[in-house]
């Protein structure tokens, strides 16, 4: 697997925490909050993640060659997570958002608490990027 | 009574969670062991693990023993007439789907099956199943603003063409009990069959089939400290001898030709093939357990409990508690103000204070509330007012962060 220095960097933030499970959850919703709203009128039902147990909307456009993300949730922590996620694939070509493996999970400790169970959606956002990018190949 | 010395005999309770001590407030999705259990399915397989009812060897013997002494347990436990009402079964799920699934073949297009807005998808889904079958009717009974059930509507869906009601013993998203003694009867009246979902009722509410009258009872092992993956559905024997079994295969035949079979008698005619041996016996440990702490020792703690936690959460300006029933199960939900449930639910759970957040498998109800879903806080037996104290402290910190 081929190291991505995006995750890599998310992975040597949250390291600096030492696994402070307070500490972790903390940063995660000030990540949220950096990332800025999206509009109310573009939240609309059709760009919502399906299998969350808050709302996830993933909105997607074409910056030149590259994908661009936009994101937000009603909750602070999904859009915590789904704001490292749009750090991730942001800007990439949509061949390489349809085939890009995610790790940072596991290694920045957030797998231990948070997990990747079905509540949080995390697999059902990383699905719909995925997807995403395979829809932009075929455009 | 006092939790703590109970509390030792659960060994899950002893360790930290996110460097902090286990507060595990999530007993209405399941209810943790005690040694006694545990220590109940490690004798069976390490001194007479052998199959029930089939061999002539001496483990066989035992196995069959110690697996019909549950049986009896049960029946006494919630006081069954006969012990063939008693049927295993893998949860209160398979229980309504047996149920549901022989009784659909009773049901006609102008039929009416009644549920409730409270109930467990559960509770709802299989008799959507039989209602599509056999092309009755499902009606639905509404709420009342203290979200109890609404009796004076329900009073007005019976009929005679009302064949069954199902509805929960207590509701496990809210709490809610409801006056199922009163709805069995009523439902008699109107000459109707009534099946209660006791996953929430078991292990907080006096149970008496004879004296409720029900005609089925449905209930999980492990939501009263019992392992998972066994249950009970108690069903009249009249009834059970009526309706057809539920799977073919093995223990619930009496004569097989590849012409035609004939059935076993009750209870083995619902029981077919190998049953869940192991938990199926552990399950006497933990009602054992049970009557021996008293029942209504149990409630009383867990009622106490539930006061504390309602007058806490009432104190605090942002949370609105759902539901004002009169009377609930050790069982409360709430919202707070801005503030999505599954994030209270990780923040706690950064301070090691397991709560279930979401819909709880009652969509139907969440959305009726019209709500994101709830924060959900169940107690049991070896909980303490001093880890809702620290729930309490903990939830005003992530009030106050995120609020």
């Amino acid at each position: 697997m081929k190291t991505d220095p995006q995750q890599e960097e998310i992975i040597q933030e949250f390291e600096l925490l030492g696994g402070d499970a307070e500490m972790m959850i903390t940063y995660l919703i000030e990540l949220g909050q950096k990332m800025p709203s999206m509009n109310s009128e573009d939240k609309t039902d059709d760009i919502l993640v399906k299998g969350c147990q808050s709302k996830v909307w993933l909105k997607v456009s074409r910056e030149g060659d590259n994908l661009r993300f936009q994101a937000d949730s009603n909750s602070a922590v999904t859009k915590g997570l789904v704001s490292i996620l749009v750090r991730i694939f942001n800007r990439l070509p949509p061949e390489e958002a349809a085939e890009k493996e995610v790790y940072f999970m596991e290694r920045s400790g957030l797998s231990r608490y948070i997990g990747t169970q079905r509540s949080n959606g995390f697999g059902a956002m990383i699905k719909q990027i995925r997807y995403y990018g395979l829809a932009y190949q075929i455009k | 009574m006092s939790a703590l010395p109970l509390r030792s005999q659960f060994p899950i309770l002893n360790q930290q969670v996110n460097n902090k001590p286990l507060v595990y407030f999530d007993n209405a999705a399941t209810a943790q062991k005690p040694k006694c259990v545990i220590d109940a399915l490690s004798n069976y397989y390490e001194t007479f693990n052998s199959n029930v009812h089939r061999g002539v060897h001496t483990l066989a013997g035992i196995a069959t023993a110690h697996f019909e002494q549950t049986r009896l347990a049960v029946q006494q436990f919630i006081n069954a007439k006969y012990n063939e009402e008693i049927i295993f079964t893998h949860g209160t799920t398979e229980g309504i789907n047996l149920a549901a699934s022989c009784f659909t073949s009773l049901l006609s297009p102008d039929d009416e099956i009644i549920i409730s807005l409270l109930e467990h998808h559960s509770n709802i889904v299989p008799w959507q199943m039989a209602a599509q079958k056999s092309g009755a009717k499902l009606k639905v009974i509404p709420l009342t603003e203290a979200l109890e059930l609404d009796m004076e509507a329900y009073k007005k869906m019976l009929s005679p063409k009302t064949k069954m009601v199902a509805v929960n013993h207590a509701s496990n998203s809210i709490g809610t009990v409801n006056p199922i003694q009163e709805i069995i009867k009523l439902a008699h009246q109107a000459g109707a069959l009534v099946l209660i979902d006791g996953g929430q009722g078991i292990a907080h509410l006096p149970t008496d089939v004879q004296e409720l009258d029900c005609d089925f009872y449905a209930f999980s092992g492990h939501k009263m400290y019992g392992p998972t993956g066994v249950g009970i559905l108690y069903g009249k024997k009249a009834i059970l001898e009526k309706i057809p079994p539920y799977m073919g295969g093995g223990e619930m035949i009496k004569e097989v030709t590849f012409e035609k079979t004939t059935y076993n008698d009750l209870p083995y005619k619902f029981e077919a093939g190998t049953p869940n041996i192991a938990d199926v016996i552990a399950l006497k440990t933990a009602i054992d357990f049970i009557v021996e702490i008293g029942r209504k020792e149990i409630a009383q703690h867990e009622n106490e409990l539930l006061l504390h936690a309602t007058k806490s959460l009432q104190n605090l300006p942002k949370v609105k508690i759902i539901g004002a029933a009169k009377e609930k199960v050790s069982i409360v939900s709430f919202v707070a103000d801005g503030i999505h449930p599954f994030d209270i639910g990780q923040w706690l759970d950064a301070q090691g204070i397991a709560v279930r957040t979401g819909h709880h498998c009652t969509q139907p109800l969440i959305t009726y509330l019209n709500v994101e879903g709830t924060v959900r806080a169940s107690f049991a037996l070896y909980n303490t007012k001093e880890e809702i104290d620290f729930f309490i402290e903990n939830l005003q910190h992530c009030i106050k962060k995120l609020g």
